[in-house]
């Protein structure tokens, strides 16, 4: 689709808006706790809308994901804090090494299909957190610390917080221009066909091992540069966070949710569930209960509604296809 | 006319049984072939292996001159061959118009998401499917299951349609039909090669046949030659005794 | 070099009770095409029955050990009912999402409940000592007790009515119904059959190491790796899955730090699922 094409259609307008309110709510307040909980949202979000592209429009299973996210925090907090790089130099080449790292990665794994390709990626996951977990020139177990003046090149700490939110936001927002961006072009239809029925796909012409290869890879790129925004800002980094199997599995959640297949799906999903999850957190009767009550909701949702909000919304009003992808 | 598929020697075995034995025939350019044989006589494995689904043991499958041997399916449609599935194989999930746009975009052409519009809709009206183009596949019945297959196919513009057993399943009025369609692709210069149990309909549509049995090629020619070769008529029937008897099969009747 | 050998031995012996874990995972695979997620958790329920039984009766845990199998079995049956009964027919990532979600509630409630401190079975058993190393008595234990079970279950699927009736079901469950088989029965059974199995195995595991509540997923990712090794479906590859991981295990703990031993298992994990899916001792003419 064609830049032109784009401002068009009404969904574009209606990431825009979102992307505005996302800057603009916490800007004029400046109420850090209100940013400090969009930033949960935002990267709920960019992984539920990357995670989709496996997920919802090849039909594979990664549960693995997180995989992408902490590898990228650590390229990223690697290069900032040993390697003194510029914050946002340090993201895009956590970006472009874990894409290609998943691009090799995915070659190999993705003759699997189904189940096992499943359990392969949390074989990735596990591998290289227990890898990194012995890595010492990253810290190993104990994990990397950042140094307070690695934030003089965004104009010291507090401001510097604010920077990357905005960062993280346009990180956000790119993952839903891109998701709708690949679902109304070529590759999105290949891709689409390959979840539908992969053999009659490659009968049909789809070439699906570059076709997974590249979705693979793609669904790495914004996560890892999120990651690697994410945990600069958080200042540490270690394995038992950054590969935790638990997100991995939320963000799978947040798209089911939300309704697969479709952009603004995992959006929806993504942000109610982190707002119940915060929720869920503070309030004293149910911290402890927070993941028996998430997975009870993945319970409900995969019994009685696995179109998640999307499917039940375009069920029962139509009209909302033209606006909402 | 010259030839546009070349198979020769083709052998495949799955574990113990051999589903196809050195078998070599050909297509032209523009014509109907069709394939006939009784039930297991590898007939469906021949389109597996021209279309790459498994490699063949021995043998060459050429096509316009090309060594298409063993490439992989999603390779063939690019040379020019697309294929139908005897049981039929829609991406459910998606309209009638998407699964042409997937068939148009990824064949021969390689079209772009625009011009594969145009080609989908043209070949729409002609299959008949014109007003169920924004339904989902699921919903169409199997007659349009079978329509929307053959569409998909001829949206990726081929030179050689692979039809597997298209009329299986349609009553007789949709297989009228489906054999005025079948006329027309060939006039727009696509040549066919058709599997059919349907003998009154593989015997008018064929410009000639090959018989298939356990796997080898039993007779080649004309319907008519086919029709009265006595190892055919005892392949299908079973019981030489039955010929010499001067029992003869019409060539209308199904086996 | 004795050390070595040793070493190996008592990998095996510990490996064999992984193999148990497994067979559990892939019984309930090779039956209805189910991943069982909640096979961490039910291996930590074995682990807390087993703890908690001996707590309350002050007998040894071997004594206890069949009743952690009959807890298993009737919680894999009711885990069927909720959870995996709708599912079957259905894409297999709702399978795969509606038993981790009831792994999630099952974990919960089980921080909840004990949090993540360090549990202990007390177990006095003498040992086997040869040379300088002491086989320790749970591990011989353990490992004979699997082969029992094994054998027994053997047993149980090729003579039994309700044996066969299950392998009928694994194999084509149309057929088995239109013989008048009560498929969804027979798959629940199935299913309690396999948590029964993870259960045992997890108790059996407690026996010999501490452990806590969140100490399934371990297990869990173990049993993965077994299931793959032996292939899908495959008890007998199951058991054999387990020694072969307890051997590596056992030769590479004298040589290298424990923390290195999960990277070479998921290499071994991703590259038998890459290089051999059907798995090494695939024996069984499955089709799959």
């Amino acid at each position: 689709m064609t830049p032109l094409r784009f401002l068009r259609q009404p969904f574009f307008w209606v990431i825009v808006a979102m992307t505005a309110v996302f800057i603009a709510w916490p800007l004029a307040t400046g109420d850090v706790r209100l940013r400090e909980s969009l930033v949960l949202a935002a990267v709920y979000i960019i992984l539920a809308s990357n995670l989709n592209l496996m997920l919802g429009y090849a039909g594979y299973v990664n549960f693995g994901s997180i995989v992408f996210f902490g590898l990228g925090g650590y390229v990223g907090v690697y290069l900032i804090s040993e390697q003194h790089w510029h914050p946002v130099a340090a993201a895009l080449a956590a970006g472009i090494s874990v894409s290609a790292l998943a691009l090799l990665f995915g070659l190999g794994i993705l003759r699997l299909r189904g189940f096992y390709f499943a359990l392969s990626t949390i074989g990735v996951n596990e591998g290289v957190r227990a890898f990194v977990s012995n890595f010492a020139p990253w810290g190993g177990a104990s994990g990397l610390y950042i140094s307070l003046d690695s934030y003089q090149s965004l104009g010291g700490p507090r401001q510097a917080l604010w920077t990357i939110y905005i960062l993280l936001v346009g990180v956000m927002a790119l993952s839903l221009l891109l998701s709708f961006g690949i679902k109304r072009s070529k590759f999105g239809l290949g891709l689409r066909a390959i979840g539908q029925n992969e053999d009659a796909a490659g009968v049909l012409g789809v070439p699906t091992p570059l076709y997974k290869a590249l979705a693979y890879s793609i669904s790495a790129f914004l996560p890892a540069v999120a990651g690697s925004f994410y945990f600069f800002k958080s200042a540490f980094i270690q394995p038992v966070d950054a590969f935790d199997l638990g997100f991995s599995v939320e963000v799978i959640v947040t798209v089911m949710l939300g309704g697969t297949g479709t952009v603004a799906g995992p959006a929806i999903g993504a942000f109610l569930y982190e707002e119940l999850r915060g929720w869920l957190l503070t309030s004293p009767a149910f911290s402890n209960f927070q993941l028996v009550i998430a997975g009870a909701l993945l319970l409900a949702i995969v019994i009685f509604a696995p179109g998640g909000v999307m499917g039940w919304i375009f069920r029962h009003i139509p009209k909302m296809r033209r606006i909402l992808e | 006319m010259t030839t546009l598929l070349d198979v020769e020697n083709l052998s495949l075995r799955f574990g113990g049984v051999r589903a196809v034995q050195s078998l070599t025939f050909f297509v032209k350019e523009r014509e109907i072939l069709g394939l006939i044989g009784p039930n297991g006589a590898g007939k469906s494995t021949v389109f597996n292996l021209i279309d790459g689904i498994y490699p063949p043991d021995e043998g060459r499958i050429a096509f316009a001159g090309k060594d298409i041997t063993g490439e992989k399916p999603y390779r063939i449609v690019r040379h020019g061959i697309a294929r139908t599935h005897q049981i039929v194989q829609p991406l459910s999930g998606m309209s009638v118009l998407e699964n042409c746009m997937v068939g148009a975009c990824f064949g021969f052409r390689n079209q772009s998401l625009s011009h594969a519009r145009e080609t989908v809709r043209e070949v729409l009206a002609v299959v008949g499917l014109a007003d169920r183009v924004n339904d989902s596949a699921s919903q169409l019945t199997i007659a349009g299951k079978k329509r929307l297959e053959l569409a998909r196919a001829l949206c990726a513009e081929p030179k050689l349609l692979l039809l597997d057993e298209v009329l299986a399943g349609l009553n007789p009025a949709e297989v009228e039909r489906m054999i005025e369609v079948i006329r027309g692709i060939r006039q727009r210069g696509v040549a066919i090669l058709m599997i059919e149990h349907l003998m009154q309909a593989i015997m008018s549509l064929s410009d000639r046949i090959v018989v298939l049995n356990t796997g080898q090629k039993l007779a080649e020619g004309t319907p008519q030659d086919v029709a009265n070769n006595k190892a055919v008529i005892e392949a299908y029937l079973g019981d030489p005794g039955m010929v010499e008897n001067g029992v003869r099969p019409h060539p209308g009747a199904a086996p | 070099m004795f050390e070595i050998i040793a070493s190996i031995i008592d990998g095996i012996l510990v490996g064999s009770v992984y193999g148990m874990a497994a067979m559990g995972l892939t019984l309930i695979w090779g039956v209805m095409n189910v991943i069982n997620l909640t096979h961490g958790a039910l291996i930590v329920a074995g682990m807390f029955a087993v703890f908690l039984l001996v707590q309350a009766f002050g007998v040894s845990a071997y004594v206890v050990a069949p009743a952690t199998l009959a807890i298993g079995f009737f919680a894999g049956v009711a885990i069927y009912w909720i959870a995996v009964q709708r599912m079957i027919g259905r894409p297999p990532l709702m399978s795969l999402l509606s038993t981790f979600s009831v792994n999630m509630i099952l974990i919960g409630l089980g921080t909840s409940l004990w949090g993540t401190v360090l549990f202990n079975v007390e177990v006095s058993l003498p040992g086997l000592t040869l040379g300088n190393y002491t086989f320790p008595g749970t591990h011989l234990m353990a490992a004979a007790l699997t082969l029992l079970i094994a054998v027994l279950l053997y047993f149980f699927l090729q003579f039994t009515r309700q044996g066969k009736a299950i392998r009928a079901v694994s194999g084509n469950r149309e057929a088995a119904e239109l013989v008048g088989i009560p498929t969804r029965r027979v798959l629940a059974m199935a299913f309690g059959l396999g948590a029964a199995l993870a259960c045992g195995a997890g108790a059996l595991i407690a026996t010999m190491f501490p452990f806590t509540v969140l100490a399934g997923g371990a297990y869990q990712l173990k049993s993965f790796v077994v299931t793959v090794l032996g292939g899908l479906g495959n008890p007998a590859g199951a058991l054999l899955g387990g020694v072969a991981l307890g051997l590596v295990e056992g030769l590479t703990t004298p040589f290298i730090p424990v923390s290195w031993t999960s990277v070479i298992e998921f290499v071994i994990f991703i590259f038998v699922l890459i290089a051999y899916p059907r798995g090494l001792f695939n024996f069984t003419f499955r089709r799959s």
